[in-house]
């Protein structure tokens, strides 16, 4: 069988600068923070990132206090990310100064729309239509390669067509997971891991916990191995 | 202020039925559930990922795997379920949420909502907020009646949109309103207002129900 349990620094060997990633993660929460260490230190620049959100600055956990940067708050602090596609960007103080000294730009998607079309991708399909963002400026303002939006009436229902959100890498975090790439998420750290393993040339897990193929249950896990493509160890459970 | 919110919140928690589930924006709507009946059992949705919120941790008890869509650490009930983002989503898209509480910076008499925004200022983002509007079966808005002396309920919205025609009611210290066809239909007043000051306070015309009834602290 395939080894796809390798170091992190050789899981972002291929990582280019001007590369598309998607990072899986809340507010931090559920990101994978050893890959994003990892991306720090080959140092690559221009990145576009595709996340729910900026993660957090140093200090900003709402309960205890944080001594580092989480998610792609991480990428934020060392200027590697030109372009950000995201839902929020109002937590992380780096974002506005970022889009304040013209070192960053972003594009906005509402958080299910994000979901569905980084799904359609990892999906193989042509897009979804959504009744979210009509009437609003999601309708008239450019996607995120600077594209027109579609409005479409179908059965007398209007929906904004939103097209597939594909990426180079994709960055994920495993609770658990097996030597064959099928992993689980505890709780609310699911966000879109689940979600985005599938939907890049290129799918990183970094895991809590590497088990064995049947060292346990296989019903325990909720994504399939076969959407991975390498798996880096020692992701640490987040301490506050 | 705090009373004026408190009447604004328990006010909110009539709405909420036995068996709903609701998702709470964040301010004022998170005060909501203190003033639900023991015997009305609501499920809060958290958009990051899960059904059967409870309430913010205490530090001895946080679990650093459960934060909520704000990213604070809270607790859970036993009928919990984790989901992701896109299953979540479907939750709120697919009609499956029966409410939504949230806080406006303006509405506007058809139902128009404006949350998100203002241009020119600090980027935030719209979050799930685009989702929940358009999803939800009854959207109610909690706020306050007026921003500083400046209308907040006006004809149509200056700002840009979080959705159009998805209010259903509205409730501010002043009164209650409800979004329908005519226009904006005030159904409680609340005693330290006269109908001419609530008027006063609105930017569109206010249908005064035949059954005005007092809102009450």
């Amino acid at each position: 069988m395939i080894n796809k349990v390798i170091t992190a620094d050789e899981a972002v060997a291929g990582v280019k600068d001007g590369m598309t990633i998607m990072v899986a993660g809340f507010l931090g929460t559920g990101s994978p923070e050893v890959l994003l260490a990892a991306l720090v230190r080959k140092g690559v620049k221009h990145l576009t990132v595709i996340a729910n959100d900026g993660g957090l600055a140093e200090g900003q956990p709402a309960v205890g206090a944080g001594k580092v940067s989480r998610g792609v708050g991480v990428l934020l602090d060392h200027h590697m990310v030109d372009h950000i596609i995201a839902s929020h960007l109002g937590v992380n103080p780096r974002l506005n100064e970022q889009f304040a000294d013209g070192s960053l730009k972003y594009t906005l998607v509402p958080q299910g729309t994000l979901a569905e079309k980084i799904r359609a991708a990892n999906y193989g399909l042509g897009g979804v239509l959504t009744p979210t963002g009509l009437g609003t400026p999601m309708e008239t303002e450019k996607d995120e390669l600077g594209r027109d939006k579609i409005v479409m009436e179908l059965d007398g229902v209007k929906y904004l067509y939103e097209r597939p959100l594909h990426a180079d890498y994709a960055l994920c975090r495993a609770s658990i997971c097996d030597r064959f790439g099928n992993f689980v998420c505890s709780k609310a750290t699911k966000n879109y891991n689940y979600v985005m393993a599938g939907a890049a040339d290129k799918v990183l897990v970094a895991t809590e916990r590497l088990v064995e193929i049947g060292e346990i249950d296989p019903d325990t896990f909720a994504v399939s191995g076969v959407m991975v493509d390498d798996i880096v160890e020692g992701e640490p459970k987040w301490q506050i | 202020m705090a009373d004026i919110k408190a009447r604004i919140a328990k006010r909110v928690a009539k709405e909420l039925k036995d068996g709903d589930v609701v998702n709470l924006g964040i301010g004022l709507p998170t005060m909501v559930p203190q003033f639900i009946p023991e015997d009305v059992v609501v499920t809060l949705h958290s958009e990051n990922g899960f059904t059967g919120l409870d309430a913010m941790a205490a530090e001895d008890k946080i679990d650093t795997d459960i934060i909520d869509s704000g990213g604070n650490y809270v607790t859970v009930l036993p009928r919990v379920n984790y989901f992701d983002t896109a299953t979540s989503f479907g939750i709120i898209r697919g009609h499956h949420l029966d409410a939504t509480v949230l806080g406006a910076m303006q509405v506007a008499e058809n139902g128009d909502l404006a949350n998100w925004i203002i241009p020119g200022k600090k980027v935030a983002g719209m979050g799930g907020a685009m989702d929940l509007v358009v999803g939800a079966k009854e959207v109610i808005i909690a706020m306050t009646h007026t921003q500083k002396g400046n209308h907040k309920i006006l004809e149509k919205c200056t700002l840009p949109l979080t959705a159009e025609k998805c209010v259903n009611l509205i409730v501010t210290e002043m009164g209650v309103m409800k979004v329908t066809d005519e226009g904006l239909v005030v159904t409680e007043l609340h005693p330290d207002f006269t109908k001419e000051e609530m008027q006063e306070a609105t930017g569109c015309k206010l249908i005064f129900s035949p059954d005005l009834k007092p809102m009450e602290d």
